[in-house]
């Protein structure tokens, strides 16, 4: 039963209907039916290159590649007819013919597409007896190792770099048998997601670099598990070899992360295998560290809490937890802070403006399915560079950008997004509020009566330009648009009247709104209700504390879960500074430091999220469970949830019977079931902004390999140029003003700090700021992320 | 008649004859008793002794921690930890055997793509404390090293059978 859409064609005597214009090789595929391939990829286009995948078609005079032959009406194709049979051993056969044989100390050996179709189709012996082919190995930077000699010339990493990656790092060189994959200029590939071409690879031409020659394939384990370092939750494989973390590997799930994973999620893991891990409990005693047991160490931190309690009162305790908790453990942190009757506690770390927390929605989201990017119109992005802060969704822009859609980005710095972009704008911090009110004043009919005063003025004193007309007329043209608000938006002094004018766009141009919010489980903290003015389930109630007002007076203890203080917060040095003026701080911590060692009172080890169970709910809303693993040998690490649960019981809170993180969840199954992530909010309460004309700004974005403290720990991750930046960005024009142009390094003084830098000429900087990386060794010892800095001459 | 016959064989005792003349031909033959341990029984090359890693001639170790011999052992007796060696070549940093596990089948042997891990001729060792069964990467070198001119003689002798 044909009708006009289908045709029928038949396939080893099999009748199949597709759609017309449809390759063979995706029809097979579809119907279970295997040809061989290497060439071929289901992600990437079709280059019918390695011939591997030649198939008998009635009526055609020769074989056919089936990746590149599109079906015909009445098509009858033989996959394994002698015709067939016979052009795919010759083809085995040329393969091979360079290929050498090392397949025992190939890293992909057991796991290689060569080996495997080479069972089925190689000869058993070979007839070439001329030399072989000899290639030199690149260096292609700290994660990927390449043997090149290997290479069978798929170029899948070729166009991998030119139609996902979107950045051309890998080419051919050469004709045939002098055909080179390579950089050309030796160089590391810089590509965020560069570590996808080492599942490409067909054969061990590209490997991992961090777990080279440590484990064959067939030894590993493997465990499902999600991604930890942003909110967009990507799913991964993780392989342990015997129990401890050997390499992770994307799982394919089409809505979140397709095949692909970011190189912060594949190389993290080398962090977990770090020798920081801290291995017992410990507790100061008269300035000494002493290990002790489990026993010890939570009665103690029972004591310190009920003393507290008893003593100061509860407003003297805080809670502060990483965005990239489990949301198991973020419930248990909020029903330990409810029974101590404690309203400090909060996941905000790096963010310093909360002048409209209150108005904010109950869940914090994209605002529209992460799938949805890829067949987006336009977008407008402020204060986000995706491509180091959620490699995916920068991947789903991109997609979307090469089918046309209109991507514009404001922000403090010009961001290659690898990408064809509609717009980009720079502007100081201060100066990206007033790019917003100059796009809402192009916009035709902008009703600006619902801005709140601060605002408005600004809204007033727009003076557009070209660009901001061309922003404004892509959001109001555009069928399905989009602002969203990134991380660098989120931690800006200027946050709240960002999200006013971002809102306002939005709303009057029929465009959804939304974030992209820090760690993996942000949306997930909005729900745990961990800040001062959410409820447990996300409810907003009135209150003014945040985590800023928690530092700004010390309390007399802080528990801090999964924080370090000199990395996590917006202003390292006041956070240090104020836990060392603390009287106790508890850390929960997978890792010890030496800076920990100096302000923390009691360490308590946790289990990483290899070795955890529990869950995260993404940007979208989604939530993902994940199992724990075994943990580590010679560590006495437990669950965080198992930690909270006991200090319950200890301090006789009500509500910590659980057996299992998934009886944590089971209590808030159906509040977790209406998550209804819809960003509605009416914000009416904005910052006051500072009068900071003519002066240097900062600003900055963590750097992208030192988020978490498992990133920091990964070796590898730390060697690439990405993790090693450390310089003070500054643009040509701003440098000469203040006569930095020959200057090499510079001191930057920030508030009372003051650290000595390398210095940059950047012309992606805007005027009159300069960028410099958070959370790295160097900027840890100086002020907030953003604010006014002063540059001298070192 | 039956009866008859059997009374005949008791009374001559027959039967108590025929088994000394077995002995007898036996005490008078050629002896094939050998004096262990003075004396040796002729071996095999084939023989599947204790196990031995061999080196190259230049000294350097054959084996290059692929791990097939791991992967094929049926007793599970075998356990390697590799890493890359400071030259960039694939390298063993543990390869031991557990001489109460292995069942001496020689697929070890078989599968090796280098003709690293061999057993050897050796087989008269014994344990005296827990934990001596283990045999390490040093003490396999060292047995290789030990009895290289023969499990090379042995390979060679071999080799137009495999």
């Amino acid at each position: 039963m044909s009708d006009s859409t289908t045709i029928t064609i038949e396939i080893d005597g099999k009748s199949i209907q597709v759609k017309p214009g449809t390759m063979l090789m995706d029809i097979a595929d579809d119907n279970d039916i295997f040809i061989p391939r290497f060439c071929y990829h289901k992600k990437l286009s079709v280059a019918a290159n390695c011939r591997m995948c030649l198939v008998e078609v009635e009526k055609a005079p020769k074989p056919l590649p089936a990746c590149a032959t599109p079906v015909a009406d009445g098509m009858k194709v033989f996959t394994k007819s002698p015709l067939a049979i016979a052009a795919q051993k010759a083809t085995m056969e040329f393969l091979l013919i360079n290929h050498p044989l090392d397949c025992p100390i190939c890293d992909q050996g057991g796991e290689c597409e060569l080996q495997d179709v080479a069972m089925g189709y190689g000869g058993d012996v070979s007839q070439y007896d001329e030399g072989k082919r000899v290639v030199n190995d690149k260096d292609i930077g700290p994660l990927i190792e390449t043997e090149m000699t290997r290479c069978i010339h798929c170029t899948r990493c070729v166009r991998f770099g030119i139609e996902i990656a979107g950045l051309q790092e890998l080419g051919a060189t050469g004709r045939g048998e002098n055909m080179r994959i390579g950089t050309y200029i030796e160089s590391a590939l810089e590509s965020e997601m560069s570590g996808n071409v080492i599942d490409l690879c067909p054969v061990g031409a590209l490997t991992a670099k961090p777990s080279r020659y440590t484990a064959r394939a067939w030894e590993l384990t493997h465990h499902d598990s999600i991604a930890p370092h942003d909110c967009v939750g990507s799913n991964i494989h993780v392989h342990t070899f015997r129990g401890l973390a050997n390499r992770v590997v994307p799982k394919n799930n089409e809505s979140i992360n397709e095949c692909w994973l970011s190189d912060r999620d594949r190389f993290s893991y080398q962090g977990l295998l770090s020798n920081h891990r801290l291995r017992d409990p410990m507790i100061k005693v008269d300035g000494e560290w002493q290990e002790t047991d489990w026993n010890t160490a939570l009665e103690k931190v029972r004591d310190t809490i009920a003393d507290t309690k008893e003593n100061s009162g509860s407003d003297q305790m805080g809670f502060l937890v990483s965005p990239s908790a489990t949301l198991e453990e973020m419930l248990l942190l909020k029903k330990l802070a409810n029974g101590l009757d404690v309203s400090n506690i909060d996941h905000r770390l790096r963010q310093v403006d909360f002048s409209h927390q209150n108005q904010q929605p109950k869940f914090m989201s994209l605002g529209l399915p992460i799938e949805a990017l890829d067949t987006i119109d336009a977008m407008l992005l402020v204060g986000s560079n995706p491509g180091k802060e959620q490699p995916i969704i920068a991947h789903r822009l991109r997609k979307a950008a090469k089918n046309g859609a209109e991507i514009s980005l404001i922000n403090h710095r010009d961001y290659s997004l690898s990408m064809p972009l509609h717009c980009q704008l720079t502007e100081s911090y201060t100066g990206l509020v007033s790019l917003l009110a100059e796009v809402a004043q192009s916009l035709p009919g902008f009703n600006a009566t619902s801005l709140p005063q601060e605002a408005k003025a600004l809204f007033d004193k727009a003076e557009p330009g070209e660009d901001s007309r061309r922003i404004a007329d892509s959001l109001n043209n555009k069928k399905i648009s989009a602002v969203v608000i990134g991380n660098q938006a989120i931690n800006s002094p200027c946050y709240s009247l960002i999200e006013v004018f971002a809102r306002a766009l939005a709303e009057q141009t029929d465009s959804t709104f939304g974030y992209l919010t820090e760690g993996a489980n942000s949306t997930g903290a909005c729900f745990a209700g961990i800040a001062p003015n959410r409820k447990l389930g996300g409810e907003i109630e009135d209150r003014s504390a945040n985590t800023t007002t928690m530092l700004s007076e010390p309390r007399n203890l802080y528990i801090l879960h999964n924080v370090e203080p000199e990395y996590d917060f917006a202003d390292p040095v006041v956070a240090v500074e104020t836990m060392i003026k603390s009287d106790c701080v508890v850390c929960l911590t997978p890792f010890i430091s030496d800076d920990m060692k100096i302000y923390a009172d009691i360490l308590l080890p946790i289990a990483p999220f290899v070795e955890t169970s529990g869950s995260y709910i993404n940007i979208q809303g989604k939530i993902q469970s994940f199992k724990g693993n075994t943990p580590v040998e010679n560590t006495q690490a437990r669950p965080a949830w198992k930690i909270m649960r006991v200090l319950g019981n200890l301090l006789h809170i009500d509500g910590f019977e659980q057996l299992s993180s998934a009886d944590v969840l089971q209590e808030f199954e159906s509040e977790l079931s209406a998550i209804k992530a819809d960003n509605q909010a009416n914000i009416t309460e904005v910052c006051v902004l500072d009068s900071v004309d003519s002066k240097l700004l900062r600003s900055s974005q963590v750097n992208m390999y030192r988020v978490d403290n498992i990133t920091r720990r990964a070796t590898a991750l730390q060697k690439t140029p990405a993790g090693q930046e450390d310089a003070v960005h500054i643009n040509s024009n701003t440098a000469a003003k203040y006569n930095l142009n020959n200057a090499s390094r510079v001191r930057v003084k920030q508030n009372s700090t003051a650290v000595g830098m390398p210095l940059k000429i950047d012309n992606s900087v805007a005027d009159n700021s300069v960028w410099i990386a958070a959370a790295t060794n160097v900027t840890k010892k100086l002020g907030p992320m953003f604010g006014v800095i002063e540059l001298e001459v070192d | 008649m039956r009866a008859f016959a059997q009374i005949i064989k008791s009374l001559f005792l027959i039967e108590l004859l025929k088994g000394l003349s077995l002995t007898a031909r036996y005490f008078f033959a050629k002896k094939i008793t050998i004096q262990y341990p003075e004396e040796k029984t002729p071996m095999s090359p084939r023989f599947r002794g204790i196990h031995a890693l061999r080196r190259y001639k230049n000294g350097e170790e054959r084996c290059i921690a692929c791990k097939l011999c791991e992967a094929v052992c049926p007793a599970l007796a075998i356990t390697i930890d590799s890493e890359q060696r400071e030259d960039g070549t694939r390298r063993t940093t543990r390869y031991d055997i557990d001489l109460f596990k292995c069942i001496y089948c020689g697929f070890c042997e078989e599968a090796c793509p280098v003709d690293s891990i061999v057993e050897t001729r050796f087989f008269e060792y014994h344990f005296e404390n827990r934990g001596e069964q283990i045999m390490t990467k040093k003490m396999l070198l060292e047995l290789g090293d030990q009895h290289e001119k023969q499990i090379a003689a042995d390979r060679k002798a071999d080799a137009p059978y495999r």
